[in-house]
């Protein structure tokens, strides 16, 4: 099982690029089992949709 | 190029002051490149191809001349006391104790698309980017709001892909803690 930490780092690479098998693997598993983790990766994709729209306008 | 009504280029110019100053996070020089932009726009007004909309168009030259600051800003900061580490924001480690596990675990920020229309939300946002250290600023808003993929900011930046990574990884995690700060904290709105 990955910690907490890795699976940060995991979560803004996968924002990035296409996650390897295994690292995808890990990932889900980890967010299966820690919610607080789960409500990190939504705060990473809720950011980026958040930036879009400050540059795009209230569009 | 049919000619750009009067309202339109008003909105069209009201747009790219708000990317450019998304980026650059400095009303002068967001100014400079929008200005820059519709000059250059109006110097190859024969390259529009009438493809796309004008918006895009303009966007795409909008780009160049903010990786142009960006690429004037990197040398500037790399002979300045900026290039210390200090430019790089706090040290994401210190969210996690020893065993990796989270010092303080993320509480849920409720519904993302009621988020995006809380006004506060977006204000403590763009304050938490204006925060941020210039150069993680700046391949954060190349990623984020541009849209380049890391391969293209580390051609245009001179950074190593790791680096870039690293620089992402720190921005975001910055950015996250700036809005727990700033939002969060401040009893945000369910």
């Amino acid at each position: 099982m990955i910690s907490c930490k890795e699976v940060s780092r995991l979560v803004s690479v996968s924002l990035d690029r296409p996650l390897a098998l295994r690292e995808r693997f890990w990932l889900r598993l980890h967010l299966w089992r820690c919610r607080s983790c789960g409500n990190f990766a939504e705060q990473m994709t809720a950011m980026r949709a958040a930036m879009r729209r400050l540059a795009s306008g209230p569009d | 190029m049919a000619p750009i009504a009067k309202e339109d280029l008003a909105e069209l110019r009201r747009y790219l002051m708000r990317f450019a100053l998304l980026h650059l996070r400095d009303r002068n020089r967001a100014e400079d490149a929008v200005q820059e932009t519709l000059t250059a726009a109006l110097e190859r007004e024969n390259g529009f191809s009438g493809g796309s909309a004008v918006r895009t168009w303009l966007t795409g030259i909008l780009k160049h001349k903010i990786i142009d600051v960006f690429r004037r800003q990197r040398r500037e900061l790399a002979t300045s006391e900026l290039a210390d580490d200090d430019a790089e924001g706090r040290d994401p480690d210190a969210l996690f104790d020893a065993a990796g596990a989270w010092q303080t675990p993320p509480a849920s920020w409720g519904d993302p698309a009621k988020m995006l229309e809380q006004k506060r939300f977006m204000e403590a946002l763009e304050k938490c980017n204006g925060a941020l250290p210039e150069r993680l600023a700046q391949v954060f808003t190349l990623r984020e709001v541009t849209g380049l993929t890391t391969e293209e900011i580390c051609a245009e930046l001179g950074i190593t892909p790791n680096n870039c990574n690293v620089m992402l990884y720190r921005a975001r995690m910055g950015l996250r803690e700036c809005l727990e700060k700033n939002w969060m904290s401040e009893g945000r709105p369910s």
